[in-house]
């Protein structure tokens, strides 16, 4: 599974360095490195809304922040792999 | 649209850059040299030159300079001939003021006898004078006045010599394409070159193909659009056909990490972020080569993260600097770049493009970390190197910044390096005074510009570098065909 976060201005301001830590952090605490890779890139087209997350190229994850990242890695991630 | 700049000749470039622009996309490039002038200078009548024809000439060479200029010379500056005024070459010269007073301090104070008293009035026997100046000084009137070149006065290292037919000649051994001559002649005779096809060609190709085109702008812009946010650019740029804006202050903010990585196994380096900086010490003090710091440029950063992250994609500079022009094509960067334009350009293609940014909405742009961002004035990389040294490690080390504010005083330093007479172990050095906000491509030059600069700073959402590096560690490890 690849993960992309954007970098980009707009989900930089709304976090998503803090957003790459975490999911750096969880893919480790559950030993999925072998599963899953991690990517940056530079703007994903949709600077309105979240940090912008998407798995497996088109399943955005709704409404990605800090605060609410653990739980749609354990929906979109732990759930499926 | 009339756009205001510091100077007539920065208008009259930016004119011919506009118009090949549009030619450009209206398919009628072919006609250029010959259409343009005609429509730059109307006539009937000349206010600039002689004639409408000398300055229809002079035009056809500036748009010859916009769209790429002499191939075979290497140089990215060049002298345009016909537009030079071939200024007067004495040093020292006595101007009407001059009263024929009876002290006549001049005569006095010359060590060499040069002055004489014809009738009334004071002449200087060129022969003779040795251009100390104390004439000038000693004269109640201020009726003696240097004549100087502008271009040969604003090139600091010596490089502008004049011609046998009198005309300002760059010495392409000894230039390190600062530009400051292409800023400081008031006839506009000396230019640089513009890249602005290729980067419509970029643009052009990513249209049909798909291919996403970054722009990466130096953080010396927030001090230039004077008349739009630095948000409304973003957006224009990116209306111009890029992909995404992303601040070059984001390889700022890797050179500094790496930077400082490189100090703690150093005992003294320069840094590397400024190309006539460089070229300086590779052509004129070429035994000090190896205190040059091998970390690439905030340009050259910045753009090599952008394509490991996409790595089909392009990559424009957009900056103030004449020497990015040059760098961007050495081997070293690995083609990191595949084109830079100046500021100057970017008015000129949003304005050929109808794009006025003062009227569009606001798109946010947020990549880098205030060091990063700083790096525009002279002093910048010296204060992210001493706020951040214990930070990164550098505390037991003695960090002793200088930084070098101008060619001259970088002149001064290397010389002081060679004759191993220089204390300090980080060499900053920036070929522009004031650094890149005051670069020859801005499109306005002014002390108010490092306000700017420093607010821009203030206002980065990152207080540190610790994030961009950490983007740079993930993008690295990507390569390498690792997870982040």
């Amino acid at each position: 599974m690849e993960i992309k976060v954007c970098i980009g201005s707009s989900c930089h301001l709304r976090g998503s360095y803090d957003v790459i830590e975490k999911l750096k952090a969880l893919i480790a605490e559950n030993n999925l490195s072998e599963k899953v890779v991690l990517k940056a890139s530079f703007c994903l087209g949709r600077c309105g809304t979240g940090v912008t997350v998407v798995s497996d190229g088109d399943d955005f994850w709704e409404n990605a922040t800090p605060d609410t990242i653990e739980q749609l890695f354990a929906e979109k991630v732990l759930a499926r792999v | 649209m009339d756009r205001v700049f510091d100077t007539k000749v920065q208008l009259l470039k930016y004119k011919a850059i506009k118009a090949v622009i549009e030619r450009a996309y209206s398919g009628k490039l072919d006609m250029a040299l010959y259409e343009i002038p005609k429509e730059i200078v109307p006539g009937p009548k000349s206010d600039m030159r002689c004639c409408i024809y000398k300055e229809r000439a002079v035009i056809e060479e500036r748009v010859r300079m916009a769209m790429g200029g002499d191939k075979d010379n290497p140089n990215v500056i060049e002298t345009l001939p016909v537009a030079c005024d071939e200024c007067p070459m004495e040093s020292y010269f006595v101007t009407p003021a001059c009263r024929g007073c009876i002290n006549h301090k001049c005569m006095e104070v010359c060590p060499k006898g040069a002055i004489s008293m014809q009738g009334k009035h004071a002449v200087i026997d060129s022969e003779k004078c040795i251009e100390c100046g104390k004439c000038a000084k000693s004269c109640p009137y201020g009726a003696i006045i240097e004549l100087t070149r502008p271009c040969v006065k604003a090139c600091k290292i010596g490089a502008l010599k004049i011609s046998d037919e009198k005309t300002a000649q760059i010495d392409n051994d000894k230039c390190v394409m600062c530009g400051a001559c292409v800023y400081a002649c008031p006839f506009g005779a000396i230019v640089d070159k513009s890249y602005v096809l290729e980067c419509v060609d970029i643009l052009k190709e990513a249209e049909k193909s798909g291919r996403k085109v970054y722009a990466i702008i130096a953080p010396a812009i927030v001090s230039q659009f004077k008349y739009a946010k630095i948000e409304q650019i973003v957006e224009g740029i990116k209306k111009l056909g890029f992909h995404q804006v992303i601040e070059t202050a984001m390889g700022a903010d890797i050179t500094l990490g790496k930077e400082m990585e490189e100090l703690k196994e150093r005992d003294k380096m320069t840094t590397s972020c400024c190309p006539s900086f460089v070229m300086y010490i590779e052509r004129h003090f070429p035994k000090l080569v190896p205190y040059i710091s091998t970390t690439p440029s905030p340009m050259v950063e910045a753009a090599s993260l952008i394509k490991r992250t996409s790595p089909d994609s392009k990559v424009v500079f957009i900056g103030p600097c004449a020497s990015k022009k040059h760098e961007y094509k050495l081997e070293k960067t690995n083609g990191a770049v595949d084109c830079v334009i100046s500021f100057e350009e970017l008015q000129a293609f949003l304005d050929a493009r109808g794009i006025d940014v003062s009227t569009l909405p606001e798109s946010p742009l947020n990549n880098a970390s205030k060091y990063g961002r700083i790096f525009a004035k002279s002093g910048g990389i010296s204060q992210g190197v001493k706020d951040l040294k214990d930070k990164y490690g550098l505390g037991d080390k003695e960090v002793c910044p200088l930084a070098l504010n101008g060619l001259e005083q970088i002149r001064l330093a290397m010389l002081r390096l060679n004759a191993g007479k220089l204390p300090e172990n980080f060499l900053e050095g920036m070929a522009c005074e004031g650094g890149c906000l005051n670069g020859p491509l801005c499109l306005s030059h002014g002390d108010k510009n490092i306000v700017d600069v420093d607010k821009y700073g203030d206002q980065a959402k990152e207080k540190d570098i610790a994030a961009t590096l950490t983007m740079y560690e993930m993008t690295k490890s990507l390569e390498e065909g690792g997870n982040l």
